[in-house]
Order: structure tokens, then C-alpha cells, then sequence
């Protein structure tokens, strides 16, 4: 079997993976009559070219920094947490019900707080598909799934019938009290005399996000849990063989993973809405799954491809703003990325192993 | 007289490694013809050549001296050739009859399909003795009757060449000799057998002539009428071989291992084991011998803590949690059990973490590796380079994953890491599965320094040779039980094999 | 619910359990090959646009099948590609597969037609139209039975009857044909397959092409016939509801049947009624939205009888050397 250096696999598959990705979707734009380089322009122009761009560039990241660190604990456990989506919704019920039941004296005690309760939520959403995975062989990707649904279902439920304000037509529940606002990177680089958009919703969640893509590292790398997630990840009979308990690791990764998908709702309901809406996560969940396939599950490939996506999600806001570009030419790239990354990652990878593996065959002793 | 099969110039290789390289055969029709070599000589991939699973670089294929391109499975079945592999090729929830007609129904539509294969089932049994109930489902079969299965296939398929890979592996010795009554029938039919296996006893008990493979060469063809078992080990390994390794006798201490009436059942009710009794002393080495299947496996499971069961095992006279799943392969080890498992690459490795990774695997608990759930990554890795260092681990680059390690390597990690926590009692399974002999050698004296040393060892492997040459005594299991128990020095081969088959042998014990 | 109300329940359960049954029965075959797909839904979605897009412009509904049933067969090649030919991970593919479907079919139909991602509505030859049975009308009077035949069977669209046609069709390819026993022995150990000289990659592309068609189907029904032209999104999660009905009938055809009546009788109900009293507790929609969810947990579970998937499923087949 050929052989790659570790950078190859790490830089060089998902860098050709995004290319391919890239150009394709070139050629759909071309296809409905615009022009890529005009369009990528706008877009970094849109995303990039303004602190207003970057605070919602900076605000999408934040989103898919947390799902994507939640698809990626799961996948060292070669766990496939699609329910990063219903995970965050119960994240949102996490914050909304802290920040409008409990009277926070200052918004930091209101952060740690509402963490708490996103990051609960959002794992307990994932303990039933755990447990069954774990104890009943259920196939973890379709319960998940199922869980989204659910979740869809239930929110839909508390927000029309049971947390809506009266008089409300709104199904969403009443805004948070004032002392649960949270700091947006404006009132953060103030102090420090740097200028930056009022309006945009970048808020503190961002440093959190970065945090726990280090917390994130330590656990995978440093940690005894993480090692036994890992070793379990790559060969369930070995983990048995080494004393690892199957039911543990199980649930305890899915736990950390749906925890981390619930804590993407301090960055929208509590930073950017305010309020908890029905949509509130907005398809973030399933983003997750892209940056993680192109961060190759690594804290830090994850926060790159977070970044790409804030990028590619504010920029392709713009574009439809501005040209006859819908916004659903980010689905198409994030299908395209997820393609490349994931389940075409052969196709990158064969030819790139070919090219490392040296030409003279040698005859390997054993 | 034409050549069944002539192969000449054949050679095949996986990437670096050559698997199969200018290789050349004849065989006669209605002979049976052995083909001997360690594992990874490349006697199955010469096989699969044969049967068009893979395509050879090089060389070519003459059947009954016509030139073929067996480029698929669906040729080599044109040209008349047949095969059982080692790991059957059925659909366990099909029944014996779908599994027969798969890929050689008439017509597209199946109920005169089966009706025919039916008829020809018959027909076949009476021919040859191959009697399988045509209703049955696969996974209700024991082995040997989907083995026989197998061969009905590639009969069916009207086969003359068959190819029969490693086939007593999964079968007591009583089976063996039944397949071999139907194999001998078939070269009297006229049918032409090349039997691939390392057992030198069923080289010379079935086959008329026979090749010998030692990495990816064909080294000799020879008359089994004119060779004998020494001979052809010789040959085998490339030079002599000491059947038996030099070793001081023991000197056994306290009793270390107590197990009575061991019992345990699968998942499906079929009991594994059957009130298993035995003990292990310090500084001795009780060989478990049997046919693969008969709860061997099982039992270094139990012992190991992957597996609750029935019964009560002491280790140095205290009684150990057997029965409840929280007695766990980790409990085990923290108690000063180590275990080899039988399949390294399965279980007793993980291939993606790298040397020193999988030098503290099982033992990541321990308060040096790491400290409040934090691993003390650098400790460990000194501890692994100098761990390579005494075991000659090559290359001795602890950063290198496991799957790039050779097989005996590979093995050699993990005997170390078993080996160097100085347990009270050491379990091995198939030590030297696909191992090179260096490697095997090595293993082997490591094991028996282990020993002197005071540790009491369990040692499971289906390689009677293995079993004689490094057990102080010697249990035999058949069907889950032990069938009886011998002083190594005071047995010998036809005995331990009347015992593997089940049988009590005349005026034994 | 009066007799009446009753029929019309499940009038529209027949009409919802369609495109769950064609659906479900294409990941039939395609699981029963070994070959996971969740990728229904994009492959549904993608067919309705298509064809919603050619029925307009053409102005008809057969040119408009065709189309929808191309667009899904070049995704299930796409899934072949990927997880055949590159063995990649099926269930990533799958997602892939949705995404590119839910992004490029507003794309498309924003480029064709500039009406927010939607296509014009359909009218007359662009869409199925009922299809009578003889004697319904005369036989409206008959009691009991009558209705029922009028309302019940007769006036569905074409492929209302096709997809139930395909249950029995689909359960005598797999049980009675070459075919279907290549088929189903693939997916469950594709080494026995293999060295019976069959190709496996041959066998599973073609498993994932006939999952192909009938999510074109479906998803044209959606387009043309349940409704009258394409909308974003407007699979809404029946992809994974068939998903579910597979699971829920264990893989087998008149299983399925009956797993998609019931999801579709859910729908039913959820669309007919806001919510239900049941003596005095009142169940909210949302119940009947998430319960043939819930009910595949249960499934899942294994508290109602175990659902064992085909055993080489979702595993790419490698030689062994």
C-alpha cells in the first residue's frame, strides 16, 4: 500500500479536495451566467473587505467551529453524529430557558450559565441514540437522524404552544432580560481603540469557540479519555481486548460531541437573537459535518474550515444580495466539500498515494 | 500424459512486496497434489491466481494444455477449476441449495433453477458421499457440512480441478479424515485436487505429489512417496529445523491459576465451555492444545476478563470476579494478568497509533502513564525506544505505526508489553501465527525466560509442534472440554491428536 | 370522524404513503444490494424539480418523469461513484447527495425561472391527472363498498398504482428471479458473489440505479401529481421517513407497505387535523409530525422485534489477499 508523508494527508488531500470543489462550483455559476472570478470577489469583498463583513464572517465561524468540533470528537470515536442540527436546537432551549428564568446579576455569570445549560441539553439530546447505539446496536447515524426530527418537532411544539408570549404571533419566546447581552467583538475591541462594526453579531461566543477547540485538542491528544476514544475509534475488538468499556466511550464521546453542538447556541440565541426563534440553527448542525470531513477532524483543521465556511456562508449572502446568485450556492459547495472530503476522499487520495510511493519495488521482509 | 494445470513464469506482487514470483507447476490429472509453505509463503495468492481473483504480472496458465486467461472467477469456472477457501464463500441466511445454484442459476428466473440443483444434489451425494440436507440454512450448518457445501458448488459448476485452501483448519480430526475419504474418491473419479495447507502430516497421509513454497518461490517438486516430513520442513523454512527448542526443566512453584468447571455460553445457548478445570503453577507452562473452535478461544477470553462465564477461578488462592460484567479485561491486568491475544492485529495492536502508543495499551491506567486522566506522553515514549531496544524491535522507531511493522514485529510489541510488567500469570494465544521463524525463535526463548522466572503460563496454539516444544505439561481441549492432561515429555503426537478428535485414546488416563 | 371524513383520511394516506413507498422501496434495493443510502431525499428532491421544471416547459408530464428520473439516476451514479467504484463512506455520500440536491435545485429553478426557487405552477397536460377506474361512478351508490372504491381506489393519479404495483413486483425480482437472489447475496456476503464469477460492483451499480429510478419517480409525483409544480424543499424530510419505513419493515417489500400506510396515514392525520382528543388529552400535531420518528427508534431499539439490516451493508467490498 503506498505510503504518504503525514502532511500530504493532513494539507495537501483536503487543499486538493477544495479545489476540485471550488472549481465546480466555478462552473455552476458560470452555468447560470455569471462570472466566478467577479462573484469570488464580491465575496471576499463582502466577507472579508469590512469589519461589518468580518463580524458576521466571525459569527457564522463561531457557529461552525462548535459543530464542527462536535462531528469531529464523534468521528475519533468512528461515531457519525448527524444530530449536530436537533442537538443545537435543544442547545437554544438550554439558553433560552437560562436566560429567562434565571435572573443573572451580570451577563459573564449569564454566559457561564447558559453554557452550562446549552452544553446539558445539547449532550442529553444525544444519550438515547448513545445508550442504544452502545447496548442495542442501533445504528447511530439513523437515530440521530430520527433525533433531529424529534427535536424539530419539540421546539416546534414549546415555541407555538407553550413558551410564545401571549399575544406573541411570533413562535419564538419573549426577548432575555437586558443583564444576559452579550458583549459583541464592538464593545470587546472598543477598549483596546480598535473600530469595529456595531452591527454585526460577532460576540464573545468566538473566544469560547477558539477555547474549546484547544479544550477540544487536549482532550483527543493529552487526555486518558481521549486516548481510550481513539484507540475504541480505530478498533472497537482492540479497545475490548485493552479493558476499554464500549458502553462508555460511547456515550461519554456522543455526550461531549452533543454538548458541543448545544454551546453553538450561546453564539445565536443568546448572542445574536437574543430570543430563541424556531430556525434558530439554521442548518449550522449539518455544516459541522463539512468542517469536520476538511479539517480531518483536527481542532485546528476544524478551525480553518469554520473560518472558510463563515466566509463562504456570509460571502454567498452577499452574492445574493447583489447578483442573481442564490444563497443556496453554499449548500451546493458545502455538498461539494462533504463530497470531495468524505466520500470521494479515495479518488483525491489514490492517485497522491501513487505519486509518494517510490517507483523501485522493494520486497518487504516479514 | 497432458498437465491438468502447467503454470510457468508466474509472478504477482502487492505494491513492494512479491507475493508470488516466476513460479512454475504441473500437475497430472486424477492426482491430488500438496502445496506446503509457512504462511505468507504465497501459496494463497498463487491460488487465487488460479481461480482469476487476481491477475498475475507474469507467466502463464496452460489447462489440459490449452493456454487460458483466467482474468475472472467466471473463467476460471469455464476452465473447469473449483475452489474452498479457507474462509467459506457462503450466504450464511441462504439456504444450501441458493447457495449452490448463486452464479450458476439457468435462466432468470429460479424455481427451475432449483428444481434442477435439487435433482443434481442428488445425484452428487450418491456419486460421492456428499450428503447436505438442500433445505437447510448455512448458519444452522456446522463447519464441516459447509465445507462440504463448497465443494458441492464447484462440483456443480462441473469442476475436474479443485482447489482446496488450507481445509482442515476449522475441522476436528475426525472431519479431516472424512474429507479426506471424499477427496480420495474424487481423484478416483478422475478429478484433479491441489490441496493447500502448512501440515506436513496431511501432505504425506493424501497427496501423491507435492510443491514446496517459501517466499513467493516455488522450491521444489517432488513425490511425496519419495520425501518425509523432516524433509520437507527443511525445505520449507530454508534451512534446519530444531523441532524442539533446547529447555531446562521446570521448576514449578505455588499454584498461581485454579479455574473449576469453567462453563459458558454464547449468545445463541450453544455451550463453549464445559466445566473447564485446570491450574497453572508458577514458573511452568501449561500448553492448551485442540482444532481451532473447540474453546480455546474462549477460554484466554474468560481468563482475560473480555468475556464473563460461569465458575470460580482463584489467582494465588483468592477468589476473581469471573461472572459480572464489571470483571473487565482492565481488572484483569491491574490483578497481574497479561494476555498475548490470538490475533495481534485485531486485538492485541491498534495498527493507527504508533509504537509507543501501543506500548502502554491496556495499561494506560497505570499511575506512570498517566497522572489525574492527563497521559504522560513523554515517559512513555522513553519507556517504549528502550522496550524496542531490548527486544530488537525493528526498525526500533517508536514514532512508527503499528501496521508498518512486519508480522513478527508486530508481535514482538506486543509480547514485550506483556512480557515487561512481570505478570503473575501470562495467557498467550498463537504466539507465532504468521511469524517469521527469527521472530518465532526469539518469541519462543522469551517465553520460556518469562517462565524461569517464576510466571505461570497459559499457552493456546493450534501448531502441535508449539505446544510440544514449550509446555511443561499439556491439556487438551476438544468441544469445550478438556479431554485429558499429559506431562509434555510423556506424550506424543498420534496421542494428543487421538484426544484433539474427542477420543479417549486406548489404555490412556 | 364519520364515515366520510374517514375515507377522506385515508384517500390523502394513500396519496402521502406514495412517494414513502417508492422511495422506501428504493433503498430497498439499494440496501438489500449493501448499499446504505440516506441520500433518498436529495435524490427525490432533485426528480421534482427536474421534472417539475420539463413538465412546464414542455407541457408534459411524461417529458417531465423522464427528466426527474434522469436527474436521480446521475446522483445514484454519483452514489455509485462514490461508494462502489472509490468505496468511500456511504453515509457521508448520502449527505453529500442531500445538500447538493437541496442547493442545486433552488439554484436551477431561481436561473430557469426567477421565482424565488420555485417553479411555475403546472396545469393540465403538465401534471397526472386522476385516472377513473371503470364503474366508479356507477358504483358510488352501492353502500359501504361503494365509496370506498369510488373515493379509495378509483382517482388516483398513474403513480399512485405504480407504486403499489411495485410492492409485489418488487418482492418477486428478489425472491423468484437471478436477479434478485444475486442481489440479496451481495448484500449480505459480496466474497460469495464475487467468487461465483458475478461482478459485485456490476451487481450494486445496478441495485443503486433501479433505487435511482424510483426516487425519480417519487420525486415526480411529488412535482406533478401531489402537488402542482416544485418548491424549495418540498420533500420536507419524506426521504428519511421512507428511511424509516425500511427500517420499520425490516428490508422486505410488504413490510414496507404496510410501514409506508401507516407513516402516510400519520401525515394524514397531522394535515387534516391540528390536534387530536383523545378523551380528554389533546395531542398536538407535532406528536403525529414526530412519530413515525419515534416509532423508528423504537424499532431501532429492539423493543418490538429487531430490525438486523443486510450484513454487508454500508461496507465497501475490498478483496482479500
Amino acid at each position: 500500500m503506498g505510503k504518504m508523508p503525514n502532511w500530504a494527508d493532513a494539507v495537501l488531500v483536503p487543499v486538493i479536495s477544495l479545489l476540485l470543489a471550488a472549481i465546480l462550483s466555478a462552473l455552476v455559476i458560470l452555468a447560470i451566467g455569471e462570472d466566478p472570478l467577479a462573484a469570488l470577489q464580491l465575496m471576499v469583498k463582502g466577507a472579508l473587505g469590512s469589519s461589518y463583513g468580518w463580524g458576521y464572517t466571525l459569527y457564522y465561524t463561531t457557529n461552525f467551529i462548535f459543530t464542527g468540533l462536535a462531528v469531529a470528537v464523534a468521528f475519533h470515536a468512528r461515531l457519525f453524529n448527524i444530530g449536530g442540527e436537533g442537538q443545537a436546537m435543544l442547545g437554544g432551549l438550554g439558553v433560552a430557558l437560562a436566560c429567562l428564568y434565571i435572573p443573572w446579576p451580570h451577563w459573564a455569570l449569564a454566559l457561564v450559565g447558559a453554557t452550562a445549560t446549552a452544553a446539558l441539553l445539547g449532550a442529553a439530546w444525544t444519550l438515547l441514540p448513545a445508550y442504544l447505539q452502545a447496548r442495542r446496536g442501533s445504528h447511530i447515524v439513523i437515530t440521530t437522524i430520527m433525533f433531529n426530527f424529534i427535536a424539530s418537532a419539540l421546539l416546534n411544539y414549546l415555541l407555538v404552544n407553550v413558551m410564545r408570549p401571549k399575544g406573541s404571533m411570533d413562535p419564538a419566546t419573549a426577548k432575555f432580560a437586558e443583564a444576559t447581552h452579550l458583549p459583541t467583538l464592538h464593545d470587546m475591541l472598543a477598549p483596546l481603540g480598535i473600530a469595529f462594526s456595531k452591527s454585526a453579531p460577532a460576540n464573545i461566543s468566538l473566544v469560547i469557540a477558539v477555547l474549546a477547540c484547544g479544550a477540544v485538542w487536549v482532550l483527543i491528544w493529552r487526555t486518558r479519555l481521549g486516548y481510550e476514544i481513539r484507540a475504541f475509534g480505530h478498533s472497537e475488538p482492540a479497545a475490548h481486548y485493552a479493558g476499554i468499556n464500549a458502553t462508555r466511550i460511547t456515550v461519554a464521546t456522543m455526550l461531549i460531541s452533543g454538548g458541543l453542538a448545544g454551546m453553538m447556541a450561546i453564539n445565536t440565541t443568546m448572542g445574536e437573537a437574543e430570543r430563541l426563534v424556531l430556525n434558530s440553527v439554521e442548518g449550522a448542525g449539518f455544516i459541522g459535518i463539512a468542517v469536520a470531513l476538511m479539517g480531518r477532524s483536527h481542532p485546528a483543521g476544524v478551525l480553518l474550515a469554520a473560518l472558510l465556511f463563515g466566509f463562504l456562508y456570509q460571502g454567498g449572502a452577499e452574492l445574493a444580495l447583489w447578483t442573481n446568485i442564490p444563497r443556496e450556492l453554499i449548500v451546493v459547495i458545502q455538498a461539494l466539500v462533504i463530497l470531495f472530503t468524505g466520500a470521494l476522499d479515495n479518488m483525491v487520495r489514490m492517485p497522491l498515494e501513487r505519486l509518494f510511493t517510490p517507483r523501485k519495488p522493494s520486497i518487504k521482509k516479514g | 500424459m497432458t498437465p491438468a494445470i502447467e503454470l510457468q513464469g508466474i509472478s504477482k506482487a502487492f505494491g513492494p512486496v512479491h507475493a508470488n514470483k516466476d513460479i512454475a507447476l504441473r500437475v497430472l490429472p486424477g492426482t491430488i497434489h500438496g502445496i506446503i509453505g509457512e504462511n505468507g509463503a504465497g501459496k494463497s495468492t498463487l491460488m487465487s491466481i488460479l481461480y482469476g481473483f487476481y491477475r498475475a504480472d507474469a507467466g502463464e496458465i496452460r489447462i489440459h494444455g490449452t493456454p487460458v486467461t483466467l482474468s475472472d472467477s467466471q473463467a476460471a469456472i469455464a476452465a473447469g477449476i473449483g475452489m474452498v477457501f479457507q474462509h467459506f464463500k457462503l450466504v450464511e441466511n441462504f439456504t444450501v441449495l441458493e447457495n449452490v445454484i448463486l452464479g450458476a442459476e439457468d435462466g432468470r428466473l429460479l424455481r427451475p433453477s432449483l428444481a434442477k440443483a435439487r435433482k443434481e444434489l442428488r445425484a452428487l451425494a450418491e456419486d460421492y458421499g456428499l450428503n447436505v440436507d438442500p433445505d437447510a440454512c448455512i448458519e444452522d450448518l456446522g463447519v464441516g457440512f459447509q465445507q462440504r457445501v463448497e465443494i458441492l458448488k464447484a462440483l456443480y459448476r462441473k469442476a475436474d480441478i479443485l482447489i482446496l485452501d488450507e481445509p482442515t483448519g476449522v475441522l476436528t480430526p475426525a472431519e479431516a479424515d472424512q474429507l479426506f475419504r471424499i477427496l480420495r474418491r474424487l481423484r478416483d473419479e478422475g478429478k484433479t485436487i491441489i490441496l493447500i495447507t502448512h501440515k506436513l502430516r496431511e501432505i504425506m497421509e493424501i497427496t501423491d505429489t507435492v510443491s514446496v513454497m517459501r517466499r513467493g518461490q516455488m522450491t521444489a517438486t517432488l513425490p511425496t512417496a519419495s520425501t518425509n516430513p523432516e524433509d520437507l520442513a527443511e525445505r520449507m523454512v530454508g534451512r534446519k529445523v530444531l523441532l524442539r527448542i533446547e529447555k531446562a526443566p521446570a521448576q514449578p512453584g505455588a499454584t498461581v491459576l485454579d479455574v473449576q468447571n469453567l462453563c459458558l455460553q454464547d449468545a445463541t445457548g450453544v455451550a463453549r465451555l464445559k466445566s473447564v478445570s485446570l491450574s497453572v503453577r508458577a514458573g511452568e507452562i501449561l500448553g492448551i492444545a485442540g482444532v481451532a473452535g473447540n474453546g480455546q478461544s474462549e477460554l484466554l477470553q474468560v481468563l482475560s476478563g473480555m468475556r464473563p462465564a460461569q465458575g470460580q477461578v482463584w489467582l494465588n488462592g483468592q477468589p476473581i470476579d469471573i461472572a459480572t460484567p464489571r470483571a473487565d479485561a482492565r481488572t484483569r491486568r491491574a490483578l497481574g494478568i497479561g494476555h498475548v491475544p490470538e490475533d495481534r492485529q485485531r486485538e492485541g495492536l491498534i495498527m493507527q497509533f504508533s509504537a509507543w502508543e501501543n506500548s502502554v495499551f491496556g495499561y494506560h491506567h497505570d499511575s506512570g502513564w498517566q497522572r489525574y486522566g492527563m497521559m504522560q506522553n513523554a515517559a512513555i515514549r522513553q519507556a517504549a525506544a528502550a522496550q524496542m531496544h531490548r527486544f530488537d524491535v525493528r526498525p526500533p522507531n517508536p514514532a512508527l505505526e503499528a501496521r508498518h511493522f512486519s508480522g513478527g514485529n508486530q508481535q514482538k510489541l506486543v509480547v514485550a508489553r506483556e512480557i515487561e510488567r512481570h505478570p503473575q500469570l501470562l495467557l498467550i494465544g498463537q504466539p507465532t501465527r504468521g511469524v517469521d521463524i527469527g521472530a518465532i525463535e526469539f518469541i519462543h526463548q522469551q517465553i520460556m525466560a518469562l517462565r524461569d522466572q517464576g510466571t505461570a503460563i497459559l499457552l493456546v496454539s493450534v501448531e502441535l509442534d508449539e505446544i510440544l516444544s514449550l509446555s511443561d505439561r499439556i491439556a487438551v481441549m476438544f468441544d469445550g472440554q478438556i479431554m485429558g492432561e499429559r506431562a509434555a515429555d510423556a506424550t506424543d503426537e498420534r496421542e494428543l491428536g487421538l484426544l484433539m478428535a474427542g477420543m479417549a485414546p486406548a489404555g490412556g488416563a | 370522524m364519520d364515515y366520510a371524513t374517514l375515507l377522506q383520511v385515508l384517500d390523502s394516506t394513500v396519496r402521502l404513503a406514495t412517494p414513502l413507498l417508492l422511495a422506501c422501496l428504493a433503498g430497498l434495493f439499494s440496501e438489500r444490494a449493501g448499499i446504505f443510502d440516506i441520500g433518498l431525499e436529495g435524490k427525490m428532491l432533485m426528480a421534482a424539480m427536474l421534472s417539475a421544471a420539463v413538465a412546464y416547459v414542455s407541457g408534459s408530464v411524461w417529458l417531465g418523469l423522464l427528466a426527474g428520473i434522469g436527474a436521480s439516476l446521475l446522483l445514484a451514479a454519483l452514489h455509485g461513484l462514490a461508494s462502489i467504484t472509490f468505496r468511500g463512506n456511504q453515509l457521508i455520500s448520502g449527505v453529500a447527495i442531500n445538500f447538493l440536491a437541496a442547493g442545486l435545485s433552488v439554484l436551477i429553478a431561481q436561473d430557469w425561472f426567477s421565482q424565488g426557487g420555485r417553479t411555475p405552477s403546472l396545469t393540465g397536460g403538465a401534471r397526472f391527472e386522476p385516472i377513473t377506474l371503470p364503474f366508479a361512478d356507477a358504483l358510488a351508490g352501492v353502500p359501504v363498498v361503494g365509496p370506498i372504491y369510488q373515493q379509495l381506489i378509483s382517482g388516483h393519479t398513474l403513480p399512485v398504482y405504480l407504486a403499489f404495483l411495485c410492492v409485489p413486483l418488487t418482492w418477486w425480482v428478489l425472491y423468484r428471479t437471478r436477479f434478485g437472489l444475486r442481489l440479496r447475496a451481495v448484500g449480505e456476503n459480496p466474497a460469495a458473489v464475487d467468487t461465483a464469477g458475478i461482478s459485485v460492483v456490476g451487481l450494486r451499480y445496478a441495485a443503486v440505479m433501479i433505487c435511482g429510478l424510483l426516487c425519480g419517480i417519487a420525486g415526480a409525483y411529488l412535482a406533478t401529481a401531489l402537488q402542482a409544480g416544485f418548491i424549495k424543499d418540498m420533500t420536507a424530510g419524506r426521504g428519511y421517513i421512507a428511511l424509516a419505513a425500511l427500517i420499520f419493515a425490516k428490508w422486505r417489500p410488504w413490510y414496507a407497505l404496510g410501514a409506508c400506510l401507516l407513516f402516510g396515514f400519520l401525515q394524514a392525520i397531522a394535515l387534516r387535523f391540528q390536534s387530536i382528543d383523545l378523551g380528554g388529552i389533546t395531542i398536538p400535531v407535532q406528536v403525529m409530525d414526530a412519530l413515525p420518528y419515534i416509532l423508528t427508534v423504537v424499532i431501532l431499539a429492539g423493543f418490538v422485534g429487531r430490525a438486523i439490516p443486510p450484513r454487508a451493508g454500508g461496507e465497501p467490498y475490498v478483496k482479500e489477499r
